[in-house]
């Protein structure tokens, strides 16, 4: 795909998000609006190349997505008065832009109720908010096309069967709703950023599209400081994208990044959205907010040797203390070691239960002060269970044995 | 309007002893709650008064008895609900307000609508 096409793609798929939740509303029917802003998007997709963009580009796709929702549902027989008000859509764009706002609102909480699972909520998400195709969210997820068209299905099964509404929650809910509706966020992020490193090449970018959701949700509720945090997190962590990866796709540690690769827009960006963010909340950080800290506090660093690791260790002990996790205790025992020394680093590993991650910062550390056959033994114990590594991962992992032996007296 | 069942999943329990005299009670005071939503419901004596039927092969088969409830788990289905709520956000908060649901678990499964 060309950047041009690519760049056509990505305005039909974001108008595609607004056009389907006005849709959603009117013919009442996920499945039905779904395949109407589809079959738009494909005429789109196939007509403008040769006939070049509508005078209004978003008109045309409302236009084209209403008309195929009248079709469907003249296929299907028109059975409640619902479906027999879509009948009647009017077929031009003049849904007032306040209407919208709300109906992308009530998507996305949609998406992101409670009674799915997480994963039933970022397939869905990817959906109907990114407007991606099975077989791209297959892709994203490191998943098979079957398995997500399955979880698709089941998902507005259970959401039209179930009577999961599609309203905006009210002022009391509105918090731990809003909650979940950053985790989806966040995981979208996080799922695809795992992804981005297998062997898979998707003509989406998953992390791309969970920052632009995230925009979304952040332009939607401009008075909400959660879903600031999380794109600060997001933006914040996309900006050393380029520089933590070489050539061959192999993974660089961040004391080894060239630090011109990154991206100064978007930390300066993702800084200012943690500030506002941090005013808003009255200072008590939320783990988002926790963990866009730290990586602000890295991005403040001009080298590594630069870095401020006494705050990074302050804001690690935060974050496990709001969100404890695994991840969490790693990077802290990492911190400490790059504070106080090697000896309190692996002090504080000594603590933690053992996991492939933590054999590997555990021979970083031990190959740190020379003990180079007992790091040899940690970061070979860490590739045992292969499956859970990518193919770069566990490569490095070989090549840094390989370099260990060498140095071994 | 669409009709949920919330299902009771809480320890075996005796609503009929008098020790339960106060649970009963919590009991009585969400019917009192939510009367205009309930359209039906029972209580159900304990698991060890549960028979389970299978008829083996088809139709007609050998009717096989077992002694019991169908899963044998901590916690038992011990009673239902039939609610009517205008969609599954009012069905939950109402299903958060039955007993079971603080110290047990309430299954909250839509009604399928035959329109009969």
């Amino acid at each position: 795909m060309s950047t041009a096409e690519r760049q056509l793609a990505e305005t039909i798929r974001t108008e595609g998000a607004r056009i389907l939740a006005t849709l959603v509303r009117t013919v009442g029917d996920l499945h039905i609006a779904e395949d109407a802003v589809q079959e738009a998007a494909m005429r789109a997709l196939r007509q403008w190349p040769v006939t070049g963009l509508p005078e209004s580009p978003r008109a045309w796709l409302t236009v084209t997505a209403r008309r195929a929702a009248i079709d469907f549902l003249r296929r299907e027989g028109a059975r409640t008065a619902k479906e027999r008000a879509a009948v009647d859509l009017p077929l031009d764009d003049d849904t007032p832009e306040a209407v919208v706002h709300d109906d992308m609102l009530r998507l996305i909480f949609t998406c992101a109720h409670p009674a799915l699972s997480l994963d039933a909520q970022v397939t869905l998400a990817l959906r109907v908010l990114c407007g991606l195709t099975t077989t791209q969210i297959a892709s994203v997820l490191l998943s098979s096309e079957s398995a997500v068209a399955k979880r698709l299905t089941r998902t507005r099964a259970k959401i039209s069967r179930a009577g999961i509404p599609y309203q905006v929650p009210s002022a009391a809910e509105l918090p731990e709703r809003l909650s979940a509706v950053c985790a989806v966020v966040y995981t979208l992020y996080t799922s695809a950023h795992s992804a981005t490193a297998g062997p898979h090449l998707s003509d989406v970018d998953g992390c791309r599209e969970a920052v632009r959701l995230a925009r979304l949700v952040c332009a939607l509720m401009p008075d909400e400081g959660a879903p600031m945090s999380v794109l600060s997190l997001l933006l914040l962590t996309e900006a050393r994208r380029d520089a933590r990866t070489d050539a061959g796709g192999h993974p660089i540690v961040l004391a080894e990044q060239n630090r011109a690769l990154w991206d100064a827009t978007a930390i300066d960006e993702g800084r200012r959205l943690l500030d506002a963010s941090l005013r808003r909340s009255g200072g008590i950080a939320d783990p988002y907010q926790l963990q866009a800290a730290i990586a602000a506090s890295h991005a403040a660093a001009a080298t590594y040797r630069d870095t401020d690791w006494a705050e990074i260790v302050r804001l690690y002990n935060l974050l496990i203390e709001v969100h404890p996790s695994s991840a969490a205790r790693l990077a802290r025992a990492v911190a400490v070691a790059e504070d106080s020394g090697t000896a309190a680093g692996l002090a504080a590993l000594a603590e933690l239960e053992p996991d492939q991650r933590w054999h590997t910062v555990c021979a970083e550390l031990l190959a740190r002060d020379g003990r180079y056959l007992e790091a040899i033994d940690e970061m070979t114990a860490s590739l045992t269970d292969p499956g859970s590594v990518s193919d770069a991962e566990a490569d490095h992992r070989q090549r840094q044995i390989a370099q260990w032996t060498r140095r071994v007296p | 309007m669409p009709q949920y069942a919330a299902l009771t999943y809480t320890a075996d329990v005796d609503w009929t002893a008098p020790e339960n005299a106060a649970d009963m009670a919590a009991y009585g005071e969400f019917g009192s709650t939510h009367g205009e939503s309930i359209r039906g419901g029972a209580a159900l004596y304990p698991t060890a008064t549960a028979t389970t039927v299978r008829v083996r092969g088809a139709r007609g088969g050998e009717v096989v008895l077992s002694d019991g409830p169908y899963a044998e788990t901590k916690e038992a289905l011990t009673g239902f609900y039939l609610i009517e709520a205008a969609d599954l956000d009012e069905a939950l908060r109402i299903a958060a307000d039955i007993p079971a649901a603080w110290d047990g678990a309430v299954e909250v499964r839509p009604v399928i609508d035959f329109g009969g």
